[in-house]
């Protein structure tokens, strides 16, 4: 598998990322490294700040400490959507989908920072707003061929069972044609049968496109197996960073995960 | 058993994309607009036009307003009846300060300075939500109000704080009598209503649904919230402001601010309510509600209870069966009567099978 991609340089590099909610310190001092067209997992148990760890990445949250290098672009403070508009796109570890939209209408807000037109062309949807509205619905059509979810497509969201719906979740961020993939616990609450085609979904998604993905996952099968390098968090600090066997062996992460006798 | 669409095969996305993709439904929106363009203003008499249809029409643009501000893009207001103030106003200064306007020129203009006060006023909405919103933009009903009753230059210092709406040319043409007030009325609220339909389907109206639904994810998508909100804001202050304007120009004639008051706003809120949040068909579903069935139930009232009751326990009666009325339906189906509407479509189109 992994003879066929090219991991390339540095796309995202964190550099001494702290940040802290007024006494509680999420993250201290971690640099992490992502490289193009690799997929990287971070791991640690609960609270560790793994989630923290995406929301500094695409701008949710901005760090006290540190700074956040995408593709040659220096950060520590960006709004979500100006990331957005460089190509990170994410899902959520608890379900965040538009609940009032069909399938189709939350997979097209993916494309969002695609469209052009404004709204007196919209207020018409006529000549070039029907053409974009058009083009955008082929490319959303073939997201929703990848996933098989054509069944459903106009069905609206808040119908579906728990694993589409992180299937329409994990359509509308490749609906932007990220270069970076930032999945949240995708695999959260999922069967054996649901997990199996995520982990399918997700290294198609970066066999196919190209697409880096940074992942937390909980299900350590699923992380040894899919991913080319494994970050482990603790207390907000990281604790090992490399390929899975070496982290798997890595003495820190099992005290880590089982606890140190005292 | 007519309403199938067994053998209407969509082969374009573009067919798939249309408003009305079953063709019997095409069929029927044509019929409706010719009965509306032609057989109503020839059957229904000056009183009907004028007093009834015509101001049903120009609500329902409000409510138009007011759902994509409300319904679609989920930010509370109870402004409309003020922003609906600024466009009546605005019309009239334009008219009378700027003649050489033409008419529809003041109407859009209005909408436009309407869309303006309204995303003034809908700055707050990037840091509050909710109800606490809703009293936020009460500031806006309540101070819109106040300026145009103490204001003088708004009405011309009209010693008694009413306008009068100068007499309407288009194009040449005078108009001044009901069925003529009534078709600018009804091309004016059938443009516009198919202009927000367009948007709510479309990049806009997505991004709009998406601050509604999770704000959080929308702005990740690459949605910019502030500017989002106030588009919204904008545009909905912009269909209230025309529908203020066509209420002083072609409903009341002469408007004081009193009549864009708070009862107005709430009025509009019910509407969209009762009608569907979050539809523009609700919009006039919920309008044609809250106008006709008070109406309605006085003329039945008259019918059966001439001379048994008494007037005013007539009247109250009244007011008891609406107000039961409106809970019966809220209960029946929270979503509304689009809802309803939507749901009995999908019946027929099985009907007579269950399923």
């Amino acid at each position: 598998m992994s003879g066929k991609r090219n991991i390339g340089d540095v796309i995202l590099r964190c550099d001494n990322i702290s940040l802290s909610f007024g006494g509680v310190r999420a993250l201290t001092n971690i640099s992490v490294d992502v490289r193009e067209h690799e997929v990287m997992a971070i791991i640690g148990p609960n609270g560790a700040g793994k989630s923290s760890m995406l929301n500094v990445i695409n701008g949710v949250y901005h760090p006290q400490e540190g700074t956040v290098t995408y593709r040659g672009q220096t950060r520590r403070a960006m709004k979500p959507h100006e990331t957005a508009r460089q190509g990170i796109a994410r899902t959520f570890q608890n379900i965040a989908l538009f609940k009032g939209m069909s399938v189709l209408d939350n997979i097209m807000t993916g494309r969002y920072t695609k469209m052009k037109r404004n709204f007196l062309w919209q207020a018409l949807y006529w000549g070039p707003n029907l053409k974009e509205e058009i083009e955008h619905r082929e490319v959303c059509e073939r997201v929703i061929d990848f996933l098989q979810i054509e069944n459903i497509r106009k069905t609206p969201v808040g119908r579906l069972p728990y694993g589409l719906q992180k299937r329409v979740e994990l359509g509308r961020a490749l609906a932007a044609e990220p270069d970076l993939l930032l999945l949240d616990e995708p695999m959260a609450g999922m069967n054996v049968e649901e997990k199996e085609d995520m982990c399918r979904f997700i290294l198609d998604v970066n066999d196919e496109f190209g697409t880096t993905i940074v992942l937390i996952e909980h299900d350590m099968g699923v992380v040894m197996d899919i991913s080319d390098r494994v970050a482990v968090l603790d207390y907000g600090k990281k604790i090992a960073d490399g390929p899975p066997e070496e982290v798997r062996a890595n003495q820190d992460v099992i005290d880590a995960y089982l606890g140190v006798a005292h | 058993m007519l309403y199938r669409e067994a053998g209407q095969f969509k082969t374009s996305y573009q067919k798939d994309q249309a408003i009305f993709p079953i063709r019997q439904d095409r069929i029927a929106v044509w019929a409706l607009l010719l009965a509306v363009f032609i057989a109503v203003p020839l059957l229904a008499d000056d009183y009907w036009l004028g007093s009834i249809i015509t101001p049903l029409l120009v609500l329902s643009l409000a409510a138009i307003g007011l759902n994509i501000l409300t319904g679609y893009a989920g930010q509370l207001s109870l402004g409309t009846a003020g922003f609906m103030a600024v466009g009546a106003f605005a019309a009239y200064n334009l008219n009378i300060r700027v003649p050489e306007l033409p008419l529809i020129v003041d109407f859009l203009l209005a909408g436009v300075f309407a869309a303006m006060v309204g995303m003034v006023f809908g700055l707050p909405s990037l840091r509050i939500k909710g109800f606490y919103l809703a009293v936020a933009t009460l500031a806006a009903q309540f101070f819109i109000e106040w300026v145009f009753t103490h204001v003088g230059w708004f009405t011309n210092y009209s010693s008694s704080g009413v306008i009068s709406a100068p007499p309407m040319h288009i194009l040449g043409m005078t108009i001044d009598t009901a069925v003529e007030k009534y078709l600018l009325t009804l091309s004016v609220v059938a443009v516009l209503a198919l202009g927000a339909k367009n948007m709510v389907r479309s990049r806009i109206g997505r991004s709009w649904m998406a601050v509604r639904d999770k704000d959080i994810s929308a702005e990740v998508i690459g949605v910019p919230l502030l500017s989002t909100k106030l588009s919204a804001f904008g545009i909905s202050s912009f269909y209230c402001g025309v529908a203020g304007a066509l209420w002083t120009y072609c409903y009341l004639g002469t408007v004081e601010p009193a009549a864009f008051d708070l009862n107005r706003s709430f009025q509009v809120l019910f509407m969209i309510i009762i009608g569907g949040v979050g539809s523009i068909l609700g919009s006039f579903l919920g309008a044609g509600f809250i106008v006709l069935l008070p109406i309605l139930l006085n003329n039945i009232a008259a019918m059966i209870g001439h001379g048994t009751l008494q007037a005013d326990t007539m009247a109250n009666l009244e007011h008891i069966i609406f107000g039961g009325l409106i809970i019966f339906f809220l209960i029946v189906e929270p979503h509304g009567l689009a809802r309803l509407w939507q749901i009995a479509k999908e019946k027929l189109r099985l009907w007579p099978f269950p399923y």
